[in-house]
């Protein structure tokens, strides 16, 4: 493992690769910052940029700009109380009233030191867990792949869509349907591409992704930009106040940041649970564990109510990309995007990423904590600054947005039918975000539906054409049970909820 | 049963999978394949009938959180136009050239979304995009299609 640190270090820290965190800090900071547009918009934006690049310093200026984002919506949350992403939405809770009080200097300087404490402490648990789960994950055979699959499909589903649970699925079998467009990979038979040659190799990924997430984010802001129940109350931008955290202050930071970290990095290693969930469950147990004087303070500018979901939901970022780097199955959205920029490269994400590209499993776990470092040198002395970005308007947001969208399609195909297909798919998007269809199931769907459709094949093909393979094993059974838990589970909150 | 717009959505989604699943039935698979355990077509009918099944589900079982979205409320107008700009840039994009269907998209986006200050609107579209331009093409090496350039000999 020592080897793999010193390699991972070597390629991490060359001028390039630290200028490549720094760029994805920024820039992550900045996109995420902008309400409405996350991690994964900020990604998206990236990846026809990092194609130029050669896949580890593509991955490491990914992770940069996913943890900047991450770490910008916590400012629009505080700020604005305009989450810009979920996983930032429990920082609201208390960061919003502590900016009202004329201390959002303070609150975002606790959200910076958290989110660093965090990423630290997941950064430390994923060196030392990705290694051995990534051995562990040697003895998976395709039923049990296959399995794993519906069960990060399902959990996605399951967790992100705010008891739509249902439309999550139809997002999925959406998702799973777009992948399946273009040559069958073991016949080159062609399916769904009417006769039109710009079918053939399938929708690309970078076209999806941009769609249903960079174009139609931007399509849903103008579309929304006068409906008052999404407008955003505002506080000064002007009236920071210090961004000095006291000894009082710190010692609670003391004891919220390891449990939550823990928290946060167990709910990320979990397929489709993530940074949302992990800031509400720390935050819920902060709440628990407090004294009773604490507690009355929560939801009114709490300390630890503040630093609990930032510490879990930075740890979750960390925690989901176990999943991703050791079985190839994304933990989040998020990842998913990132594990069709790693297949973009020619990089397979799995097991024997361990193996073949140690530099660049490496690489990703060390620039992640280089990462962090970097977030915090540069986001704290610039807080006062960065708040400003808030204040850029929407008529020239949107035009860049739409202009990034479409630059990273003609870049990749110079084909007119990629740019209109981006464009309608862009639109339909818009119209099911309205009526909270969750994009999110789409994309992972869209990722894992080729290695689905391969894993079902092998199993089928290896068992003849029998379904026993889904429980002639014991891990593929136990995977299936899970899975059929987390359906029950959630049919059951539907109907207590009803009642 | 309550009809609202989710429904219809379910519906068009009902319709979309008995499509996707006709069109799966009529994959042409190699004749040795065609009784194979898995075969091109074997997935694609199962996604069908799974299309079916979450969509039929939703028609029929209640709806406890109904979304209602103010339509009054939403700025149709401008999104429409916005995606015309859009479908006219992809449609000029190769043969007019990067640079200049670009500018003019991202400054007449920003005139249609309301903005009137010319040189600000200006400076982030001619400059900005030449900039860009020069990132991609000039440092990172990636190919950029210009026949407009070309012809006035300012790209090789």
């Amino acid at each position: 493992m020592i080897e793999g640190i010193l390699i991972g270090l070597t390629t991490a820290l060359t001028f390039q690769n630290i200028l490549m965190v720094m760029v994805g800090c920024f820039f992550g900071t900045i996109i995420g910052m902008l309400p409405g547009l996350g991690p994964m918009t900020a990604i998206a934006l990236m990846i026809p940029i990092t194609y130029g690049f050669d896949p580890a310093t593509g991955l490491i200026l990914m992770a940069g700009v996913y943890y900047g984002a991450v770490f910008g919506g916590s400012t629009s949350s505080i700020l604005l109380n305009a989450p810009g992403v979920p996983g930032t939405v429990a920082t609201s809770f208390d960061g919003y009233p502590m900016a009202q009080q004329g201390k959002a200097g303070k609150a975002l300087a606790i959200a910076a030191w958290s989110s660093f404490a965090g990423g630290t402490l997941s950064a430390i648990y994923l060196l030392f867990m990705a290694p051995s789960l990534s051995k562990v994950s040697l003895s998976f055979r395709s039923p049990d792949y296959f399995a794993l699959m519906i069960l990060g499909l399902t959990a996605i589903a399951a967790f992100s869509s705010k008891g739509q649970f249902l439309k999550a699925m139809m997002m999925v079998v959406l998702g799973l349907m777009l992948a399946s467009v273009g040559q069958d990979s073991l016949s080159d038979i062609t399916r769904f591409t009417f006769n039109n040659m710009n079918l053939t190799d399938g929708i690309s990924f970078v076209l999806v992704v941009m769609a249903t997430f960079a174009m139609s984010e931007a399509l849903t802001i103008i579309l929304k930009r006068n409906d008052p129940t999404s407008a955003a109350k505002q506080v000064s931008l002007t009236e920071l106040g210090s961004i000095k955290i006291n000894k009082e202050e710190r010692t609670k930071m003391y004891k919220t940041i390891p449990r939550s970290s823990v928290i946060g990095f167990l709910i990320g290693v979990l397929p489709g649970a993530g940074a949302t969930i992990a800031s509400f469950l720390a935050y819920g147990m902060e709440r628990n564990v407090v004294s009773d004087e604490e507690k009355e303070k929560f939801g009114k500018g709490s300390v630890n109510g503040l630093s609990a979901p930032e510490t879990a939901n930075n740890a979750a970022c960390s925690g989901s990309f176990v999943p991703m780097l050791t079985l190839g199955i994304p933990g989040s959205g998020t990842t998913a995007v990132m594990l069709g920029a790693l297949l973009g490269f020619g990089v397979q994400p799995g097991p024997r990423l361990y193996m073949t590209n140690p530099e660049i499993f490496w690489s990703i776990i060390m620039s992640m904590y280089i990462g962090m470092v970097i977030l915090l040198i540069l986001n704290l002395p610039l807080i006062p600054y960065i708040a400003r970005i808030l204040a850029v308007p929407k008529n020239y947001l949107i035009p860049l947005i739409l202009f990034f969208s479409v630059t990273g399609i003609y870049v990749m195909s110079f084909n007119n039918f990629d740019i209109y297909l981006m464009i309608g798919i862009a639109v339909v998007a818009t119209y099911l975000r309205l009526y909270d269809f969750p994009m999110p199931p789409l994309i992972l769907a869209f990722v894992l539906g080729g290695l689905m459709e391969e894993n079902l094949r092998r199993s089928l093909l290896l068992s003849n054409g029998s379904w026993e393979f889904l429980w002639d094993r014991t891990l593929t059974a136990c995977i299936l049970a899970t899975t059929i838990l987390i359906v029950v589970w959630h049919i059951y909150k539907t109907f207590k909820k009803k009642n | 049963m309550n009809i609202n717009t989710t429904k219809i959505i379910s519906l068009l989604f009902f319709i979309f999978s008995a499509f996707y699943l006709y069109t799966a039935y009529q994959i042409q698979v190699f004749a040795f394949d065609e009784n194979a355990p898995f075969n091109a077509r074997t997935f694609p009918i199962y996604l069908g009938y799974a299309g079916l099944f979450f969509s039929g589900l939703k028609l029929i079982l209640p709806d406890p959180n109904t979304i209602k979205v103010e339509h009054k409320n939403l700025e149709y107008k401008k999104t429409g136009i916005l995606v015309l700009i859009a479908i006219i840039y992809g449609a000029t994009i190769l043969k007019v050239g990067y640079f200049l269907t670009t500018s003019l998209f991202l400054f007449a986006s920003y005139y249609f979304l309301g903005e009137r200050r010319w040189i600000l609107m200006f400076i982030l579209s001619f400059p900005f995009v030449a900039a860009f331009m020069y990132l991609l093409h000039g440092v990172l090496n990636i190919y950029l299609r210009d026949p407009f350039l070309q012809s006035i000999g300012v790209m090789g």
